[in-house]
């Protein structure tokens, strides 16, 4: 019975030959697109989420009614929305790729993927849904 | 979820001390993992104190001194001692290395030494790397072309085509870099590594191999190359110098490229 220096049990508990195992299911052929679009929305989030900070500090002093004149605005509904859209994408396919880093058994992966997945649709569309109640 | 702690037959206990012979001026510790495979205890840190002026400069000619004049059971492997056949990767001083390539004056303090982490051990500083030899076979690292070659001629490569594979042939395969990727530690299973991704873009890169499409499609997965985060361990422990991260950079560039 060997062991690794930090602990993980050892990897030879199968008479399957080592190419066999790491060969296993084969590539999945996916994946870049997914690694494209966090690229991208990295990007995206850069220029909306310093519009956003910047008209939030401007916006201090406003009266309620003033501010939701400000979100009813063509321009500012459009780019909440984009910034909602995005922020949750974002948000979800980094944290997938955090529990795909950290969770070894498979049950537990697909299930926390898809709850963080189903949380920031819910919460996307819970605030795409606030944006569009004032604004149309 | 991974594991943090050290289970209680992995736990490294304190081991022998070896002092340095009577009169030595100029002495340095070397505290080295140790593990027999037969002998059923834990694994255990034994100290030998050297004395540098009656040894070779780098830490590699500590080893040999150890098993030639201290203590015959110290077992690692090594062969050519300077730098080019990767035999003697393991960690020194926090930091996976090649022993015949690392100054001892480089170490401040105690020189500690174990085996490359997160490998199987054998004994002592072997680690079992199976595993990794599986799957840099499994990337098929061996020019591939339907074309033949000219009947009396090698098959030719304008300059800038061979200067693509520079930073990439130099890699001896020694593996400190995918046995210091925390990613590696995690998803080795199924991630193939920083060394292995590197030789996989060897042969992408290279002009005179006709199998591109077929490498990238077999590499395109979420854990054999997307388990790469740019933590860039791997350049920075590289014995030669290598950025094997660039290299798995430019192969996810061409996968996205290769999208439209």
């Amino acid at each position: 019975m060997s062991h690794t220096t930090s602990g993980q049990p050892p990897r030879q508990a199968t008479l399957r030959s080592p190419l066999g195992r790491v060969r296993g299911m084969g590539s999945a052929k996916s994946g870049a697109h997914h690694w494209w679009m966090q690229r991208v929305t990295s990007i995206a989030l850069l220029p909306l989420t310093i519009w956003f900070i910047l008209s939030l500090a401007t916006s201090a002093g406003m009266t309620h009614a003033e501010v939701l004149l400000w979100i009813g605005q063509p321009f500012n509904v459009v780019l909440l929305l984009a910034l909602i859209g995005l922020t949750f994408h974002h948000t979800a396919s980094g944290l997938q790729v955090i529990i795909e880093d950290y969770t070894n058994q498979e049950w537990l992966k697909i299930g926390l993927v898809l709850a963080v997945k189903g949380i920031c649709w819910l919460l996307g569309i819970a605030a795409a849904l606030a944006v569009l109640r004032i604004a149309v | 979820m991974a594991t943090f702690t050290l289970p209680k037959n992995s736990t490294i206990t304190e081991g022998k001390r070896h002092p340095a012979p009577s009169g030595s001026k100029n002495v340095k510790a070397f505290k080295i993992y140790r593990w027999d495979p037969d002998s059923g205890d834990n694994p255990r840190t034994d100290t030998y104190e050297i004395d540098l002026d009656q040894c070779g400069p780098m830490v590699l000619d500590a080893l040999i001194k150890i098993k030639n004049e201290v203590d015959s059971t110290l077992t690692f492997r090594r062969s050519c001692r300077e730098g080019i056949c990767g035999s003697c990767s393991m960690n020194i001083d926090g930091l996976n290395t090649l022993a015949c390539l690392k100054p001892i004056e480089d170490v401040k303090g105690d020189v500690k030494i174990s085996p490359l982490p997160h490998m199987p051990v054998v004994k002592d500083l072997v680690p079992d790397l199976s595993q990794i030899y599986a799957q840099l076979r499994s990337v098929e690292p061996w020019l591939k072309s339907d074309t033949p070659p000219p009947p009396d001629a090698e098959r030719l490569q304008s300059k800038e085509e061979r200067s693509k594979l520079d930073g990439l042939w130099e890699c001896i395969l020694c593996f400190c870099c995918t046995t210091a990727c925390p990613s590696y530690w995690w998803n080795g299973d199924r991630y193939l590594g920083p060394a292995v991704l590197l030789q996989a873009y060897r042969w992408i890169a290279d002009s005179r191999d006709e199998a591109t499409g077929e490498r990238l499609d077999a590499l395109e997965d979420p854990f054999k190359l997307y388990r790469c985060h740019t933590i860039m361990n791997c350049a920075r422990t590289c014995p030669k110098g290598l950025n094997p991260a660039q290299a798995i950079g430019e192969i996810k560039q061409l996968l996205a490229a290769r999208q439209g």
